[in-house]
């Protein structure tokens, strides 16, 4: 096995992937947070932060980005039906953590019709609320380059990260219960390559490198569209969550919300964010939760959780399960 | 393509009209984004749908399916009235100046020479004046009223921003919007590139369509350089490679000619081949003709071809009709007079007009013999499927045998992309099963097929047993030796014709291209414009040096392309008289005071010089051409045709439906529809979730776009109660189909004529086989007509009618 | 358990099937993941990779084929296919199509023998590719020598078979397309296209 010659963080996704062994610089000695007090890297590995720059002025809506992800990460999305929109699947799914989203726009102000197209998927925020939310010691995991992960095996299927997404990202599986999202294919940024969406990008609408390089080249690209006549085009970026490192290019970056409601000002929801002392325990009670009936359900002797967090768990547990907004895969 | 995807970079604008390159070439139209993103090109989409090209466009005009004749012509009108010319180049390089004959003249639509009753033209009128001197004669000034340039004023003259609008149906302010923005293209420092395919040319006038951008290209001086051109995508991966070898009807590979029952000897064959410039000191290139064609029948028959036999000229079949095209065929099949079909790599009950048509030709071959990777519907046309493939399997008689075949992945060989790069691939996998390679497969038919005359005798058998087949596995050719059959080899030792002792080629070598063949039978050559693709050099197809000095994207160490690996066409014309770049800023070849030099191979002779020999070497005249001569089945310039179902009447000529000399047979003018009975226009295309009906057996594809929909306008919704998502029936005078209704303000209703038009989008991916849902095809509706001059079916502009479905019948 | 859910809580979530079993392997006093932080294996490591181009539309997309050895066929299997990066056209990029292309190749509806359907039936059966290319063959020599027109009507020799036709792919090599027009040219037969149209 050989020693990555990357060993911060890659430049760009525009090369070919190595096959012969390499180390990657991506485990846990590079956490920086983890969900419910699990194991942060006592110094973690100073990786430069990486971006992912969606430009929506670049993006055809080819779904190529979908497709490689569905490719690369081997995951199995059902073939479906067609029900009158340009959005296959319908919704991001426990297979498919990317969506092309389309939205029909008559501009008021140019009186021109707009095709609005957006890649949806997980922003990787530098605050995540998903992170925050959820109560498993170690299942979602921050490294230093800013990438969040789920860590499957240590997810109890709760749906709080669900929840504590102010972007609506995560999903559950039907099947095994765990959730799913983008993870910025943190296998392949660990070797030096970008994600496989950048990569395979046609127009490079999606770009990947680091956080200054992309911020850089977005506001290059914010030139380039107000030189054509879009004077509110900017960087979507936004500081609610801390700023994201999957960030936007829009033309009307004044109205995120016609691009299929990009929230105009995303934020940690309110019970997630005023609930950080007692995580930890709330974790455990999740946990105890999750393990009722197992022999393991007596260790759960111990809590200082106070009946109000009792109550906030109890509503976010409800809001969980409720069918109204299942947290589950929506088909 | 003239140009390269990757030149695309070098452009200042783009118009995408009669194509969709975002949608169906993604990693190509790569080259369009990264102009605008780097260079501030801006893109232009005409479309009769807001695509996803329109999507990432500066500016988009709708256009009613059909009508594009009447845009081209209106842009060509409104750079001359505003002198938006690039006037050297028009002067110089176009056949402006050249003066046609008197007789020749146009009137209500139609061109001089029409004869109703054989529905073709007498072409004699559509020519120059040839002066004493043989040359044609010309009028520099372009003031004489008989010049092309002044013809071509007076036939445009009717197409005014007025005319865009009633019958396109794009409102005149867009249409003006647009030719403003071409018209800055004029300048020498300025280009426009256009990407064309299949938009364009699936019409009954298609060629037409082709040619009126070609002449708006020309008058702006944008062919030849870097950044412009005519570009026209390729629909699939080896289609250029296919054509160039000549696997069509009517041609020899390298787009030489199979023989008609005109020309019975090859003395005869030879004589309207003879190519004499038109013009003083004209290159005139196809003046080499019999070099290629000895060479050609030598790769084919070896020592059978002689000089004495005429180089077995009576091997070639002679055909009594103009093309044994597939509409032909099909419809020789449906008069019982076809019996063996073979479909390689091919699904004709999808992909041909009037799938019932088709479904009745099949049923009555006795043999059909497919070769796939992949299940087509086609070899089992005969089963049923329900709705979506109601036969009756015990009533078809055909016998069906379906081979196996490789994929790309499996196989090692070149494919020619659209900008004409011949790029060797290898396999990374071996068949699954008993699947065989294509070569191994078409071995095994010639081979018995062999044995069975040399065994039995029968009917002309000289040309089967005497085919050139010296593979070192006869059973089994490989790539390379088929490879360097078509690069062509010296026979004999081939000689410098300016000087006898200096041999270019040694007697068993490879020729370096095909500058080294010859006409007396001592080289053989397959392909004279693959000439140079692996010769003693080696495969020069492999070729991987992606390097680009001064990054002028033409990678000319990256694999090889055609002719003689230069990668833009007509690059003479992108230096003025004198041989300087027009754009300095874009040079791409120059004059050094002795020779051609530069980023490509210069299309010229190295030592033409600039102020004597013209640019357009292949042609007779030394440049281009506005007015085609009789080159063209339906007319020298572009006139506007409707399609042959229309909405609307010829504004020229009432009485004339569709393109007057289109192929269409007799048995077909019935299943023709009209608009009291089929209101709305449909139009058919891709997706870019799928590559035509392969990727429906791929579950990703199938999962990124399921189900077969159609796309109509909000207001057409309305008008006919259809709901988006829901189930609707679309039906033509040939068929009907079932499909989800995808309702969208990308799809406007247009006012043409007074009228209001809709347009209903159908896609074209789904079958009855493989992971997708299960569907149809536009080829249920679309109409057995096709192109005057190429017979492409007429699928880009057909009437329909459309309800919402009677309950849940299908999917 | 301290923690007092509501019971309706409770049985929602239990009911969604929550796995408990990481729990007893969790050191659960500690509140600490079972599981350090890892990335997913990288997959490509130690494969064959092979270069070649895309199939689909004619932008020719360089792609590279990553393959293993299957033990149970004993062939290689091509279980990923990424872009080029070193290909000047796509830069590594693909569309839809073209970074899906390991399903075309490993599609179940591959074939993967000669099939045979005979006058009026409703199924296909194996042939064997011997029997196949016989059938083939004879079929072409009675067509042929039954309805090979060597002379038209006023004479002259035409040498033509028009009862035969041949559609030729759209993506086979330019190498398969010579040996294809060689042989169907051979033959006599004009009824001869490609997919340049449709």
């Amino acid at each position: 096995m050989t020693v990555s010659p990357m060993m911060d963080s890659p430049r760009t996704a525009a090369a070919n992937p190595p096959v012969q062994p390499v180390q990657g610089n991506m485990g846990q000695a590079a956490v920086v947070r983890s969900s419910a007090g699990g194991p942060v890297a006592a110094e973690p590995t100073a990786l430069t932060p990486v971006a992912k720059l969606i430009d929506v002025s670049k993006c055809i809506g080819c779904k190529a980005c979908q497709s490689a992800c569905v490719e690369w990460n081997d995951t199995h999305p059902e073939i479906g039906a067609n029900v009158g929109v340009y959005e296959n699947p319908l919704d991001l799914t426990p297979d498919m953590y990317t969506l092309m989203r389309f939205a029909e726009y008559d501009n008021p102000d140019s009186g021109d019709f707009e095709w609005l197209i957006r890649k949806d998927g997980c922003m990787h925020c530098a605050e995540p609320g998903c992170l925050t939310a959820c109560p498993a010691p170690g299942a979602i995991v921050q490294y230093s380059n800013g990438i969040v992960d789920f860590i499957q095996e240590n997810c109890i299927g709760c749906g709080y990260c669900v929840s504590g997404c102010p972007f609506d990202i995560p999903r559950l599986g039907r099947a095994d219960h765990k959730a799913y999202k983008c993870t910025l294919c943190s296998d392949r940024v660990a070797v030096g390559q970008g994600p496989a969406c950048a990569k395979a990008c046609p127009t490079k609408a999606i770009t990947f490198g680091t956080k200054d390089d992309m911020t850089a080249l977005a506001a290059e690209r914010v030139e380039d569209l107000k030189s054509r006549g879009y004077d509110n085009a900017g960087i979507y970026d936004p500081e609610g969550v801390g700023g994201t490192h999957v960030m936007y290019v829009l033309h009307h970056a004044d109205k995120p919300g016609i691009y299929n409601d990009l929230p105009e000002n995303p934020q940690i929801a309110g019970v997630v964010e005023n609930w950080k002392g007692p995580t930890k325990t709330f974790g455990l009670a999740a946990m105890g939760l999750a393990a009722v009936g197992s022999l393991v359900m007596g260790l759960m002797t111990r809590s200082d959780v106070e009946a109000e967090d009792e109550q906030r768990a109890a509503d976010m547990v409800d809001r969980a399960a409720d069918p109204a907004a299942p947290p589950e895969e929506q088909v | 393509m003239t140009n390269s995807w990757t030149d695309i970079k070098n452009t200042d604008l783009v118009i995408v009209m009669g194509g969709n390159a975002a949608e169906a070439h993604p990693c190509g139209f790569k080259w369009v984004t990264e102009a605008k993103h780097h260079r501030g090109a801006k893109l232009i989409v005409v479309d009769p749908r807001f695509t996803r090209t329109a999507s990432v466009s500066d500016y988009y005009a709708p256009i009613r399916p059909g009508t594009d004749i009447v845009f081209l012509m209106a842009l060509i009108r409104y750079m001359m009235e505003n002198d938006k010319i690039q006037w050297d180049y028009v002067r110089n390089y176009t056949n402006a100046s050249l003066i046609v004959k008197d007789e020749f003249g146009w009137k209500d639509g139609l061109f001089t020479g029409y004869d109703e009753e054989k529905r073709d033209y007498d072409k004699s009128s559509w020519d120059y004046v040839i002066g004493e001197d043989g040359y044609a004669e010309v009028d520099p000034t372009l003031e004489n009223p008989r010049c092309v340039w002044q013809l071509l004023r007076a036939h445009v003259d009717a197409y005014t921003p007025e005319m865009v609008e009633r019958v396109c149906g794009t409102p005149s302010d867009r249409f003006l919007k647009i030719a403003e923005m071409i018209g800055e293209c004029s300048s020498p420092t300025k280009t426009m590139t256009s990407m064309y395919a299949l938009g364009w040319t699936q019409h009954s006038k298609g060629a037409q369509n082709i040619r009126g951008m070609a002449m708006l290209q020309l008058i702006l001086g944008n062919i030849g350089v870097r950044g412009g051109g005519m570009n026209a995508l390729r629909g699939h991966s080896n289609i250029q490679g296919l054509t160039d070898i000549g696997l069509m009807s009517n041609l020899i590979p390298g787009y030489l000619n199979i023989p008609t029952e005109k020309e019975p000897s090859w003395e005869s064959y030879m004589k309207s081949r003879a190519f004499k410039p038109l013009r003083p000191n004209q290159t005139s290139y196809w003046q080499n003709y019999p070099k290629f064609m000895v060479s050609f029948m030598k790769a084919m028959w070896g020592d059978a071809a002689t000089k004495e036999n005429d180089w077995a000229y009576n091997y070639l079949p002679k055909l009594d009709v103009p093309t044994y095209d597939v509409l032909r065929m099909f419809e020789l099949m449906d008069q019982g007079r076809c019996n063996l079909y073979f479909c390689q790599g091919f699904n004709p009950l999808l992909a041909f007009p009037d799938r019932g048509k088709v479904t009745r030709s099949l049923s009555k071959l006795k043999l059909l013999v497919t070769m796939d990777p992949l299940e087509t519907e086609t070899a089992r046309f005969w089963e049923n499927h329900g709705e979506h493939n109601p036969v009756d399997s015990a009533a078809i008689q055909t016998e069906v045998i379906q081979l196996p075949s490789s994929c790309f992945a499996e196989d090692e060989g070149s494919l020619t992309n659209s900008g004409r790069w011949l790029q060797w691939h290898w396999p990374g996998a071996e068949p699954p099963g008993d699947a065989k390679l294509d070569t191994w497969i078409m071995a095994q038919i010639f081979l018995r097929v062999r044995d069975l005359y040399l065994k039995e005798g029968g009917v002309f058998p000289d040309p089967i047993v005497n085919l050139t087949w010296d593979y070192a596995d006869p059973n089994d050719p490989t790539a390379e030796e088929l490879a360097k059959e078509m690069n062509g080899r010296a026979l004999e030792d081939v000689t410098d014709p300016a000087d006898q002792a200096k041999v270019l080629a040694a007697k068993g070598k490879l020729v370096k291209n095909f500058t080294e063949l010859r006409d007396d039978g001592s080289t053989s050559c397959g392909c004279w414009i693959y000439s140079g693709c692996w010769n003693e050099d080696g495969n020069n197809m492999a070729r991987r040096d992606n390097s680009d000095p001064d990054e002028t994207g033409a990678y000319a160490n990256w694999s090889w392309s055609w002719p003689v690996n230069r990668r833009t066409l007509y690059n003479r014309a992108s230096a003025d008289l004198a041989g300087n770049p027009w754009d300095p800023e874009r040079p791409l070849i120059w004059w050094t005071g002795e020779k051609w030099t530069g980023y490509d191979v210069p299309d010229i002779a190295p030592t033409a010089k600039p102020d004597e020999v013209g640019p357009f070497i292949m042609n007779q005249e030394g440049v281009s051409r506005l007015f085609t001569r009789g080159m063209m089945r339906d007319g020298p310039f572009p006139t506007h045709m409707e399609p042959f179902e229309s909405p609307m009447a010829n504004v020229f000529n009432a009485k004339m439906r569709g393109n007057p000399v289109a192929r269409l047979f007799e048995s077909d003018v019935a299943h023709l529809g009209d608009s009291t009975e089929f209101p709305f226009v449909a139009t058919s295309y891709r997706l870019t979730e799928h590559f035509h009906y392969w990727t429906k057996h791929n579950v990703v594809n199938a999962s990124l776009q399921p189900e077969f929909f159609v796309e109509i306008s909000e207001e057409l919704a309305a008008e006919r109660g259809i709901t988006r998502g829901g189930q609707v029936r679309v039906w033509s005078k040939r068929g009907e189909v079932w499909a989800k209704a995808l309702v969208t303000k990308r799809i406007k209703p247009m006012i043409c004529d007074g009228k209001t038009v809709h347009v209903v989008g159908i896609p074209l991916h789904w079958g009855f086989v493989g992971a997708a849902r299960k569907g149809w095809g536009p080829n249920s509706l679309t109409p057995f007509v096709g192109d005057a001059n190429i017979e492409t079916p007429e699928y880009k502009a057909f009437l329909v009618n459309i309800e919402p479905a009677v309950g849940e019948a299908v999917s | 358990m301290n923690i007092d859910l509501s019971r309706r809580s409770f049985l929602k979530l239990a009911g969604a099937g929550v796995a408990a079993t990481s729990l007893g392997a969790m050191g659960f006093g500690e509140a600490e993941a079972a599981e350090l932080a890892h990335v997913r294996d990288f997959k490509l490591v130690a494969t064959t990779e092979a270069r070649n181009t895309c199939p689909y539309c004619s932008v020719a997309c360089g792609v590279i084929l990553y393959s293993r050895k299957d033990e149970q066929t004993g062939k290689n299997r091509i279980f990923h296919i990424e872009g080029d990066a070193d290909h000047p056209t796509n830069r590594g990029t693909l569309c839809p199509k073209g970074a899906a292309l390991r399903g075309f190749v490993n599609a179940e509806t591959r074939l993967t023998q000669p099939m045979i359907r005979r006058a009026g039936g409703t199924a296909f059966e194996p042939i064997s590719w011997d029997d196949a290319l016989n059938k083939i063959a004879r079929t072409m020599k009675d067509d042929r020598d039954a309805n090979f027109m060597t002379l038209n009507e006023v004479g002259i020799p035409v040498n033509r078979w028009t009862t035969a036709g041949f559609l030729a792919a759209s993506a086979t090599t330019n190498e398969t397309a010579w040996a294809t027009y060689k042989v169907v040219r051979s033959m006599g037969i004009v009824g001869f296209d490609n997919q340049a149209r449709v």
